[in-house]
């Protein structure tokens, strides 16, 4: 133990490089799309894009923007929590995407035709999103399905079901559901003044604080109790769980409810600020949930670094919509961001990169330094060797 | 130098970081010998024959191949100068037939069209030759573990190669089917093949080899001829020290039945029958009973349907006197302790760190957990630092050490240390001494003989004769699911215990 190990061995820096790998490359080839589609306004394509509100000129316009990006970026981080605990945990939890829509759902119909208010909303639109992720999780513990399988199929049964409910509180000419703030006051999340810290954005709220204490209350539930422990290894080495007597099926399930909740209570975060409505034609299950899975991936699959990594992955697809749309079809900006999130998800990929390169330098080096010491130690082994 | 070497492994040294695997290793086989290599796990064996086989390049050393120097890159090398071997862990094709797995690879065909009829005729000629027994048209899965090994031995030979590497060949075999063994590698040899045969055993080494070379801890120390060695003489070669045969015991004093077990059946997860068909048996405090067979006759399923692992079809489980037939695991963990058979399936969470580990089967008690849940980490590491040092576990960063990152004796190590210090009423041990080194052994066999006369009850299985022979104080032969046998270690004899082993023998009958 007597050689120092390099800094470039520590988990949580491999992490960070990895992640800033990722998004360098990302970037890159972003660019090189847009080179290929149209090379004359590529450069300042991708620079708006990763100015994101800085691209307004007025500094209150940018607070107000900064304070968009930020109320989507808290639904972001709570699917993204939702895949990370369900990873911890062995459990790859695909459908943090259905998850948000029936969150979206309960939340939504308990507030506009129900009349309840936010919090009550909130905790149910939870509750619910926990209990679509415990069917998925009972289906793996009984029967053995497939997690994946079963939360796609989840997936697309949610979003039909969520448009077949909200149909009832719909706007009568249009597909939209009706506004929440007109509808019920009570029902939007209160802002407790944050909104004005933000240019006087109405949407920013209660909800981006509570995120950010929902991330650290997962990070201390994974590394600090009986229960992250029991999870984490139930995830590790489900034989090894049963072996010392978990309750690994109880534990399956209960880990993809806690996950159902985060996701469905992040939908209830962007919903009840009123930011959007819902388009109860839509036929596609949101990407709030499928976002998740890269920021749980470049957070390093830590609650901690998913708050940053949301973030980042919410600028980017923000600063899409500044993509300069005389040169660039609208669905250019998707494109750029979707480049960028999809090469997120090769951070783990880098990180035994690094841990390659590492061993092969070490060898190099030993073999230095052995054969630097070779002549003095060849005859002491001799020695020792041909007495027996 | 001797012209008859047919192959030379001359000053190898090999290196992976951190440690040197090889340190100037000579080794010569001379044509048409026998010629064991021995040493420790960890000696620096495999990384040897790795290095004849061309998946290793030696960074300093030359092999040479009848005299003449050679370049090993890759395995195809090895094959083209004639160098077979059989793996401890056979590489045949289940579902095919003994012909099919010998000629693979190495087809002889027409226009694309196999032609078996020429093979077989090719391999019925080496089957002859050597005194072979095998059938050609059953299928592998079918086969005796021993048939499936002379199918091994086939492979090389159909491919004519002169130097034959047999890697623990034994380790699967019953006493019968080794004798068999050894006949057919000295019929190899008396038709001029050279052979490799690496093993720890040294019955066997003194039995079959002409020539042996030590290793231990990567370096060389020294190459001898059998006849004029001693089993003492080798072992002190390979361990340094002189080393314990037998392990000392006093005659054991059963107390009260500890574990009972009424006609237990439990179904098999690979095939229709039952794993383990009614079987019943007593354990008492203060013995050690050993359930003795060759792998996969029963024994696992037995000790998953005694721990909770599987469930039981039928019969009862009654430990301590109370029901567990259908207990749940925890429940069973807190009057049994089980070293299981794989540790790295079920004794540890490799990527949890060594004292998370140690509490593995006690984080929920008060003294590792607060009410609100939260772990005790202080304590947690005080646990494990105890245990550590008592039971001299070692490892990079002691407590904080990720397991995958430990040795496989330190692993094991810590799983018993884990499992004792529970003072349970009822031991379970199986396999507990598999690939550890003789130290490592050693200790294991003392603390397991110290549980005992502090009044535990043992169940030991083990696929090792030695380790029956010496620990046991009761054998229980498994034969099929059933046990076949009960015998007394002191006048038993391994023999006798091999025919019930094969099931030729059984008792009453």
């Amino acid at each position: 133990m007597k050689q120092k190990r390099s800094i470039l061995r520590n988990k949580g820096v491999q992490s960070l490089i990895s992640s800033l790998l990722c998004i360098l490359i990302g970037l890159l080839v972003g660019y090189i799309a847009l080179l290929i589609i149209n090379p004359e306004g590529a450069w300042d394509s991708i620079i708006a894009i990763l100015k994101n509100f800085l691209n307004a000129t007025k500094p209150s316009i940018q607070l107000k923007n900064l304070g968009n990006t930020l109320v989507k970026t808290a639904p972001l981080l709570m699917c993204a929590l939702s895949v990370l605990f369900a990873y911890k945990v062995g459990l790859f939890n695909i459908g943090a995407a259905g998850q948000y829509v029936i969150g979206a759902a309960t939340c939504l119909y308990l507030t506009l035709g129900a009349g309840m208010p936010w919090w009550a909303a909130f905790i149910i639109a939870a509750l619910a999103g926990g209990v679509l992720g415990a069917i998925s999780g009972a289906l793996k513990a009984y029967c053995n399905v497939n997690v994946v399988i079963s939360c796609i199929m989840l997936n697309w049964i949610s979003l039909y079901g969520a448009n077949l409910i909200l149909g009832k509180v719909k706007e009568a000419t249009s597909p939209y559901t009706l506004v929440l703030s007109s509808t019920n006051p009570g029902g939007v999340i209160p802002s407790l003044g944050l909104g004005e810290l933000f240019g006087g954005n109405q949407y920013v709220g209660l909800a981006i604080p509570l995120a950010i204490i929902v991330a650290i209350l997962i990070w201390v539930l994974l590394e600090k109790t009986k229960l992250g422990y029991e999870l984490k290894a139930t995830g590790l080495n489900p034989n090894a769980a049963k072996y010392c007597g978990m309750k690994e099926r109880r534990n399956v399930i209960l880990t993809m409810f806690i996950a159902g909740a985060l996701a469905g209570m992040g939908a209830a975060m962007f919903y009840l600020t009123g930011y959007e409505q819902w388009q109860t034609t839509q036929a596609s299950v949101p990407a709030m949930g499928f976002n998740g899975i890269a920021a749980a991936f470049l957070g390093g699959l830590n609650p901690i670094g998913a708050i940053f990594a949301s973030y980042f992955i919410q600028h980017i697809t923000s600063g899409g919509a500044y993509v300069d749309l005389t040169m660039y079809s609208s669905q250019t900006s998707d494109l750029i961001s979707s480049l960028i999130i999809y090469l997120c998800g090769f951070v783990l990929f880098f990180k035994s990169f690094i841990d390659t390169r590492l061993d092969r330098k070490q060898e190099k080096e030993l073999q230095k330094a052995r054969a630097a010491e070779d002549s003095a130690g060849d005859s002491e082994d001799n020695e020792k060797g041909g007495d027996e | 130098m001797d012209e008859n070497y047919a192959i030379e492994m001359l000053n190898i040294t090999k290196r992976f970081p951190g440690i040197i695997a090889n340190d100037n290793i000579t080794l010569q086989l001379r044509r048409g010998e026998i010629h064991a290599l021995l040493g420790e796990n960890g000696a620096g064996k495999s990384t040897l024959m790795s290095v004849l086989f061309g998946l290793y390049q030696a960074e300093e050393g030359v092999i040479k191949k009848d005299g003449v120097e050679v370049q090993i890159k890759d395995p195809n090398d090895a094959t083209a100068l004639g160098i077979g071997m059989v793996h401890q862990h056979f590489k045949l094709i289940e579902c095919f037939t003994v012909l099919d797995n010998i000629i693979l690879g190495v087809e002889t065909t027409k226009l694309g069209f196999l032609q078996k009829a020429e093979a077989r005729r090719k391999v019925t000629e080496l089957i002859d030759r050597y005194g072979l027994n095998v059938d050609l048209d059953a299928k592998i899965e079918d086969v005796t573990v021993g048939m499936q090994q002379r199918t091994e031995i086939l492979k090389m030979l159909y491919r004519e190669n002169e130097i034959l590497i047999f890697d623990e060949p034994t380790a699967v075999l019953t006493p019968q089917e080794i004798e068999e063994l050894m006949h057919i590698m000295r019929n190899l040899v008396a038709e001029g093949k050279s052979i490799l045969f690496i093993s720890h055993k040294l019955n066997e080494i003194m039995e079959v080899a002409d020539r042996c070379t030590v290793l231990r801890k990567g370096k060389y120390v020294g190459t001898v001829s059998i006849a004029e060695t001693s089993k003492e003489a080798l072992s002190r070669m390979m361990v340094g020290r002189d080393v314990e045969f037998v392990v000392q015991k006093d005659e054991a004093k059963p107390k009260d039945v500890v574990l009972d077990v009424r006609g237990l059946t439990v179904a098999s997860r690979t095939h229709p029958n039952d794993a383990v068909k009614g079987v019943d048996f007593q354990v008492r405090a203060g013995e050690i009973v050993c359930v003795a067979g060759i792998d996969g006759n029963g024994q696992t399923e037995l000790v998953y349907g005694i721990t909770g692992l599987e469930n039981a079809k039928a019969g009862t489980i009654t430990l301590c006197g109370h029901d567990i037939t259908h207990a749940p695991i925890r429940r069973r963990n807190a009057e049994l302790s089980h070293i299981p058979e794989d540790r790295h399936k079920h004794g540890l969470v490799l990527d949890y760190t060594l004292e998370d580990n140690m509490v593995l089967e006690s984080y929920f008690d008060p003294r590792f957990v607060t009410k609100a849940g939260f772990l005790r980490r202080r304590a947690i590491r005080e646990y494990a630092e105890g245990l550590i040092e008592q039971y001299d576990v070692r490892s990079g960063q002691g407590p904080v050490t990720i397991a995958r990152a430990m040795s496989g004796g330190n692993q094991q190590k810590a799983i018993v240390a884990r499992e004792i210090d529970k003072s349970p009423e009822l031991l379970i041990a199986v396999q507990p001494t598999r690939g550890l080194d003789v130290g490592a052994i050693e200790y294991i066999h003392r603390q397991i003989v110290a549980q005992r006369d502090n009044g535990m009850a043992v169940l030991l299985v083990s696929l090792e004769l030695d380790e029956v022979m010496s620990l046991s104080d009761r054998i229980l032969v498994m034969y099929e699911g059933e046990i076949v046998g009960e015998l007394d270690p002191k006048t038993t004899t391994v023999e006798e215990m091999g025919l019930y082993m094969a099931g030729a023998k059984r008792k009453g009958a």
